[in-house]
């Protein structure tokens, strides 16, 4: 008996506390907030509706799933239970969208055709409450990247093969979707064009700044100062600072072109900066006796200062097209097109469902734009 | 041989090297030594133009180096430095085929060539050409270092302090190493120290620097005997110059030929300090002297140490 109560404390541990967090907020958000939300028309804000009566059948498997979460953080803390969690987490993320779905079918049934069912707040802590756990999970596990390739991709498949069944036509999100799908394409290229539209440009000239900046100690200050103040300028201001010059020249004040001149000047600064950060790391000795050994300028650049910074320059590389991609939907503001254009429009229309159908994706191509040059700059450093 | 004919540098109004003038002869082991700031190194970098001259001419084997490219320069000319300078990202085996790579050696006799060194410096080729620096200690970095100043064969060798960063008992060994391998390459090695024991223990020829200047050019044995200025003197120390001596002389120049003596030898080609060391350890004031091949040929006494 002395012995039972002794183990008591132990086989309630809290192995992992992030995981338990994690589950109790999921918990609460299914108890306490709409799961979706229901509105006679897509122009006035919904009522919400909660789990148990928006999904009646596949909500008790969320409860279950969230339930045997917050049990995985009790138990031993070995790396095939992480996984499982990650595993299990991923499994909650296809649900939660799944139920979502089937509740905007049933309670779209017996309303008017311009009634819309909406993502409700208790949807969205969900969905980011199992996100996190599969991160969490995935790192607790030491898994390496391919695993983590294979765990984004197993997501990505499950909520295409989701959305290609149908199972989703019902949400308003959708519906937006369907309104616009010759133009969301478009969106989404037009977007990507002026991230790549403006990073390379930044590169080209960012590097050499940045390498002129620790070959001539008397350059770095200007070029720094220069460049800061840029960065200071507020975006909508610079966007508008160029409609008049450009418009002066006859190149259009509004458009792609301001935007993309407004967005390679905001990517300039951490270019430059990564690029005299990672090269100028550097031991100088080991230039030296690359240059004492016959090596000309370019071969120690390529061959010796660049693998070496390539660590540096990849993770500065990372944070220039996050933030591109975020203040490329800024640019639809000043006519540049892209997933901005979705948002403003949303706002200016008071429909929160259109505002996501630009924000979601521009989120989810920085997640993948991270993950990938996160990716290759592990394999880089190996 | 290298003909250094009165070269001058001056960083920002400060002459750091004032009319120097050198030739060291082929094969020599030849040590640039002095105070900090006396300029040695920056002669050592004037030989494969890392540091420009602002007058004065040097020539290798009897050309101008200004008038080579300066690439192609280099790469005749091994360099070694104090902290290594080992390309972090690259294996050993990299590492040391840096310049036949930039030569455009072919593959095979650039691995040839790899194994052969890694053997000269006594790490097993197998176990470390596919090695990073990082997981190497320091005295296995640096044979490495000097490894690959080796690599294309050059008939000249530049180090710039390059055991100056390892601890005594390493030192000690690649000194050795070094002293074994300029024996049997003949190569021209200039070395630059501040270590006056390791300049006497490595030189066939010491350039005592100073201010920029040559204070003195002389064999070790020479400079200790006849210091050509009170600079040199004190330089070289007072305090134990005697040890200094029997450091750079050899038993053969004081052992009794054909003469015997109990107990094991001592090398002909070993200094008398180590004589000295040998008799205070055994308390013998006689020893026994062997020729290369372990034969006995000689004796040497306690008293022939002082004569």
């Amino acid at each position: 008996m002395t012995s039972a109560t002794a183990a008591r404390p132990e086989s309630l541990r809290v192995n992992n506390q992030v995981l338990l967090a994690l589950a109790v907020v999921a918990a609460l958000a299914v108890a306490l907030c709409g799961f979706v939300t229901l509105a006679p028309n897509r122009l006035v804000s919904g009522k919400p509706v909660a789990l148990w009566q928006a999904a009646p059948s596949s909500g008790p498997v969320i409860i279950a799933l969230v339930l045997a979460l917050a049990g995985l953080a009790l138990a031993p803390p070995i790396r095939a239970l992480h996984r499982f969690a990650a595993m299990l987490a991923a499994m909650l993320i296809v649900v939660a969208l799944y139920a979502a779905g089937g509740a905007a079918q049933r309670l779209g049934a017996g309303m008017s055709a311009l009634a819309r069912v909406s993502l409700g707040a208790g949807f969205w802590v969900v969905i980011a409450a199992a996100a996190l756990i599969v991160v969490d999970g995935l790192q607790r596990a030491a898994a390496g990247p391919l695993e983590r390739v294979a765990f984004a991709l197993a997501i990505v498949a499950a909520l295409a093969g989701l959305a290609a069944s149908g199972a989703l036509d019902a949400l308003s999100l959708v519906h937006e979707y369907n309104n616009r799908q010759g133009g969301f394409s478009a969106a989404v290229i037009r977007h990507i064009e002026l991230v790549a539209g403006s990073v390379l440009p930044a590169i080209a000239v960012g590097v050499p700044l940045g390498l002129l900046s620790i070959r001539r100690e008397r350059s770095r200050g200007p070029i720094f100062v220069t460049l800061n103040l840029l960065q200071t300028i507020p975006s909508i201001a610079l966007f508008g600072l160029l409609i008049a010059p450009l418009a002066a020249l006859g190149l259009g004040g509004v458009g792609p072109l301001p935007a993309l001149i407004a967005l390679t000047l905001y990517a300039l600064l951490p270019v430059a900066r990564s690029t005299a950060a990672g090269l100028g790391g550097i031991d100088a000795t080991i230039a030296d006796a690359a240059r004492g050994m016959g090596m000309t300028g370019r071969q120690i650049l390529w061959r010796v200062e660049v693998p070496l910074a390539a660590p540096v320059l990849l993770a500065g590389l990372r944070i220039v097209v996050v933030q591109a991609i975020g203040l490329t939907v800024v640019a639809a503001l000043i006519g540049a097109g892209g997933l901005g254009s979705f948002v403003f429009e949303g706002l200016g229309q008071d429909a929160a469902d259109l505002v996501l159908l630009g924000a979601l994706p521009a989120i989810l191509l920085a997640l993948a734009a991270d993950f990938l040059l996160q990716l290759l700059a592990a394999s880089v450093r190996r | 041989m290298i003909e250094i004919d009165r070269v001058r540098k001056t960083y920002d109004g400060r002459t750091v090297v004032d009319d120097l003038s050198l030739t060291v002869p082929d094969g020599a082991f030849c040590v640039f030594l002095g105070p900090s700031g006396c300029g040695k190194s920056t002669t050592l970098r004037m030989i494969n133009r890392l540091v420009t001259t602002d007058s004065g001419t040097i020539r290798v084997d009897g050309e101008d180096i200004a008038s080579l490219p300066e690439a192609a320069l280099r790469r005749r000319i091994g360099y070694a430095i104090q902290s290594t300078g080992l390309f972090p990202h690259w294996r050993v085996e990299d590492n040391i085929a840096t310049v036949p790579r930039l030569l455009g050696w072919p593959r095979g006799r650039i691995a040839d060539r790899v194994t052969e060194l890694l053997e000269l410096f006594r790490l097993a080729p197998e176990t470390y050409r596919r090695k990073y620096p990082h997981e190497l200690s320091g005295g296995e970095q640096q044979r490495v270092g000097v490894a690959r100043a080796l690599a294309a064969d050059p008939a000249l060798l530049l180090m710039d302090e390059p055991f100056a960063a390892v601890d005594p008992i390493t030192r000690d060994a690649l000194q050795a190493e070094l002293a074994r391998i300029h024996k049997s390459t003949g190569k021209t090695i200039v070395f630059v120290t501040h270590d006056i024991d390791e300049a006497l223990r490595l030189a066939t020829d010491i350039a005592i620097l100073n201010r920029g200047r040559v204070a003195q050019f002389a064999t070790p044995q020479d400079l200790l005997e006849n210091p050509a200025s009170d600079f040199v003197r004190d330089f070289v120390g007072t305090q134990g110059i005697g040890l200094k001596l029997l450091s750079v002389r050899k038993v053969r120049e004081r052992m009794r030929p054909g003469e015997t003596a109990e107990g094991a030898p001592i090398s002909a080609d070993a200094p008398l300090r180590d004589a000295l060391s040998l008799m205070t350890v055994r308390a013998a004031a006689l020893l026994p002297v062997a020729d290369e091949s372990g034969r006995v040929v000689g004796t040497i006494a306690l008293s022939d140490l002082v004569r």
